[in-house]
């Protein structure tokens, strides 16, 4: 018994850290409330699907920036639609960043695009790592008969 | 906080059809999931082309022995797809006798007011903001429990 409130305190804390220091919004709030009985692991899933669009728009963004010739609308679509999952589910610095991006792409910066790319995948990782530690804690709690806690 | 109903299986035929049109598997997921939590049925479609295939205007409509297409009650599309956009597809629906009638949201990330215009003079019902919201999805449900789409132009902005 001991274990589990202690788990689920570590998830609150966690779960407030990762709002406070602006790694997730309210879109991941909004993408925890569609989750039910029914739908038991629809957050994982849509994240999921998120790190395979991203892991994908990465590598496309790379050799976009590698070519002799840049093509800065090429690399825009990218980056809006790394803008637009990101958003859609709540990683807010990554949509931050790819913000900026869009910029430097507009100005036809390579420069500024190497460092955006760097940026934003420095943003990814941070927030997959963390959200990967989130559904571990999550199973964790699950695992020791508890439930996880709302946060609002 | 609202719980989502239990659809009754004899209720299953009343629930609105709503086609889903994105490029984006994140964002088709999570429509899927904001619509069916609202008691309706979806269909998704990864682009315009395939939207209206599922609407029965495919390129060989004439052949197609599906021609009729699905009953769809409601169309909401994102603007920003690659080949043809929200707006295409918009301008496609509303210039086909057969599916004029049928209600388009067009969604999009991008608040730009020429673009919102552009799709409400083409006969969009509504332009809403990415990433659509459980409210903005419950708004649109109770407009569907009229029969007649809606005369009135609305945006929701944020």
């Amino acid at each position: 018994m001991a274990a589990v409130s202690q788990l689920q305190r570590q998830f609150i804390e966690y779960t407030s850290s990762l709002y406070n220091e602006g790694y997730l919004d309210d879109q991941f709030t909004q993408l925890q409330k569609l989750q039910d009985e029914s739908n038991p692991d629809f957050v994982v899933e849509v994240v999921s699907l998120f790190f395979e669009d991203s892991e994908k728009l990465l590598n496309n963004l790379a050799t976009a920036l590698q070519q002799k010739i840049v093509d800065y609308k090429q690399v825009d679509s990218h980056v809006h639609q790394f803008k637009g999952s990101s958003s859609s589910i709540g990683a807010q610095r990554v949509t931050n960043v790819c913000v900026h991006f869009r910029n430097c792409c507009e100005e036809k910066n390579l420069d500024g695009c190497l460092r955006c790319l760097q940026q934003v995948k420095h943003e990814y990782i941070l927030v997959r790592n963390k959200l990967e530690a989130l559904f571990r804690l999550e199973q964790q709690i699950l695992q020791a008969g508890g439930s996880i806690p709302m946060m609002e | 906080m609202d719980s989502s109903t239990k659809v009754g299986m004899k209720e299953e035929e009343e629930r609105p059809h709503v086609l889903v049109v994105d490029d984006s598997l994140v964002d088709r997921k999570i429509m899927e999931r904001l619509f069916t939590n609202s008691a309706c049925k979806v269909t998704t479609a990864e682009n315009g082309q395939k939207a209206l295939e599922l609407l029965g205007q495919g390129e060989d409509k004439h052949n197609n022995i599906n021609h009729q297409g699905l009953k769809i009650n409601l169309v909401v599309t994102d603007y920003c797809m690659p080949g043809m956009t929200g707006y295409d597809l918009l301008k496609k629906v509303k210039e086909s006798c057969d599916i004029k009638e049928i209600p388009v949201i067009i969604v999009s990330s991008e608040n730009v007011p020429t673009r919102i215009e552009k799709c409400l003079k083409e006969g969009a019902q509504e332009f809403i903001l990415k990433p659509l919201k459980q409210s903005d999805v419950k708004k649109l449900r109770c407009q569907m429990q009229f029969t007649q789409p809606m005369k009135g132009r609305l945006c929701m902005g944020r």
